[in-house]
């Protein structure tokens, strides 16, 4: 009974979360621009707003894929452990996080294609491309974590960086926090990266034919997809969270500074970005991944 | 027109909480056909930032709650406009930009454009002036924002109740746009 309450309310967290830093991202793109931006809850706003109108569903599938999307993401945060709270006992394992983050993805990706846009298509194409980008580089990352731990357990790894900066991935393992940072960047589709939302080129991409409550599944998606990234992110380079106001802040800095470099650079198109990621980034992780297997175990 | 009471057309009191989430999140799909367009780059960026109020712009019509018909409206483009108005999902609203949707503009006696928008769509708000500045736009986002929040901007429930009467203008308009195909019809 207490578990299931605890998975109903940590994704509540997860979303109201992701939702706040949207929001504060937001804000600081606007000054940014030198404009006042929208109030940090505004996202919160949008939300209820989204489930307030009326929705337009093709078919089941259309239904059926947005939910999966929103529940495959949910999924993947119930194994982020903040401060050394889950909502039920694991070890925070990264491969199931690795495998539930595409499942919403890929329901994203069915549920839209559903209404048969040809738009939502070339959407889903450049997405699925570029989450090969970003996957190359992250999954060497875990496996340079493996070759130094030989363990995938997110509390051990946070565990192991106990005790101040110096013991912090970010200082001791710096080439892989460089490239996981660029593969951050692919996944939360910031800036240069934002080929297949890409409003003025393919009208949003996947999101074109959503209307009413999927746009709201859809914006809780990403949300909940903030949350699971930059935890994951915060968990493995940025020494965790010994409490609860510590693990917020530190997401809340990363997303800040995603967004902040967003404002930089200009759109890639797809393949220029999957080069990139995988030629920066991913010999960024090589390189590290070669370092910790001379380094070899601790 | 068919006589409608107050009552039956405003909205109740559950939805007016609603309603104060949906003045407050506009979002917006522009219809740039006219001159009147061009004011809105610097409504939108950071000299008068309309994201403060949470309105900003959306690719498309489904996820749009404002169509915003900048300007002229020429008797082709009507169509595209009367389609972009029917995808968007209730509630939706319509703010006429600039003179040419009011009364025609400077283009009154023109064979190519339509004179009053608001009777082929219902207009929930127009913004005069040839073209309004930014501060006369956000000033009449702001009044569309209170309309909603009292529940009295309902133009669409007025476009379901009066909806024959829509399409005869609408169709009398695109009669005339059909090619004609070399000598007689
Ligand atoms: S009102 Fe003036 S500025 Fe606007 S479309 Fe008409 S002529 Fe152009």
């Amino acid at each position: 009974m207490m578990e299931v309450l605890n998975v109903i309310g940590y994704s509540f967290f997860a979303m109201a979360a992701g939702l706040l830093y949207m929001g504060i991202g937001r804000k600081v793109a606007a000054r940014l621009h030198r404009r006042y931006g929208p109030p940090v809850w505004q996202c919160y706003i949008d939300v209820v707003k989204c489930f307030s109108r009326k929705s337009i569903s093709h078919n089941f599938i259309m239904d059926l894929g947005s939910m999966m999307g929103l529940s495959g993401l949910l999924g993947a945060a119930m194994f982020i452990p903040i401060a050394g709270f889950l909502p039920f006992p694991s070890q925070g394992p990264i491969i199931v996080i690795l495998y539930l983050m595409p499942i919403g993805y890929l329901g994203m990706a069915m549920g839209v294609s559903a209404s048969g846009n040809p738009l939502t298509a070339i959407g889903i194409g450049r997405a699925l491309t570029l989450m090969i980008g970003y996957e190359v580089p992250f999954a060497t990352i875990v496996l340079s974590f493996i070759a130094a731990y030989s363990s995938t357990s997110l509390v051990s790894l946070q565990a192991a960086q106990a005790g101040g900066f110096a013991n912090w991935h970010m200082a001791t393992m710096p080439f892989g926090f460089v490239a996981a940072l660029i593969a951050l960047m692919g996944m939360l589709g910031k800036k240069p990266f934002d080929t297949m939302i890409a409003p003025s080129e393919i009208a949003s991409g996947p999101m074109v034919e959503l209307s009413g409550k999927f746009l709201g599944l859809a914006f809780l998606q990403h949300a909940t997809a903030i949350f699971v990234e930059t935890g994951l992110f915060v968990l493995l380079f940025l020494g965790g969270g010994s409490n609860f106001l510590e693990f917020i802040a530190k997401q809340a800095a990363v997303y800040i500074v995603m967004s902040s470099l967003s404002e930089l650079w200009a759109r890639y198109r797809v393949e220029q970005a999957t080069k990139f990621l995988w030629i920066s980034a991913g010999s960024l992780a090589l390189v590290q991944l070669v370092i910790n297997m001379i380094i070899g175990r601790k | 027109m068919l006589k409608i009471s107050r009552e039956e057309i405003i909205d109740g009191k559950f939805e007016r909480v609603l309603n104060f989430f949906r003045s407050r999140s506009l979002w917006m799909l522009y219809y740039c056909t006219g001159c009147g367009a061009v004011e809105l780059p610097p409504t939108m960026t950071s000299r008068f930032d309309m994201e403060r109020f949470g309105i900003s712009p959306m690719a498309t019509p489904r996820q749009a709650d404002i169509l915003l018909v900048t300007g002229y409206v020429s008797v082709k483009t009507l169509k595209r406009i009367v389609y972009s108005y029917e995808q968007m999902p209730e509630p939706k609203w319509v703010v006429g930009f600039g003179s040419c949707p009011v009364n025609g503009g400077i283009y009154w006696n023109s064979y190519a454009t339509i004179n009053q928008l608001d009777k082929y769509i219902p207009v929930d708000i127009s913004i005069p002036g040839c073209m309004p500045r930014p501060q006369a736009v956000i000033d009449g986002l702001l009044s569309l924002m209170d309309s909603i929040k009292k529940g009295e901007a309902v133009g669409y429930k007025k476009y379901q109740m009066n909806n024959e009467w829509y399409k005869k203008n609408q169709r009398e308009i695109l009669e005339r746009t059909k090619p004609v195909l070399g000598g007689k019809k």
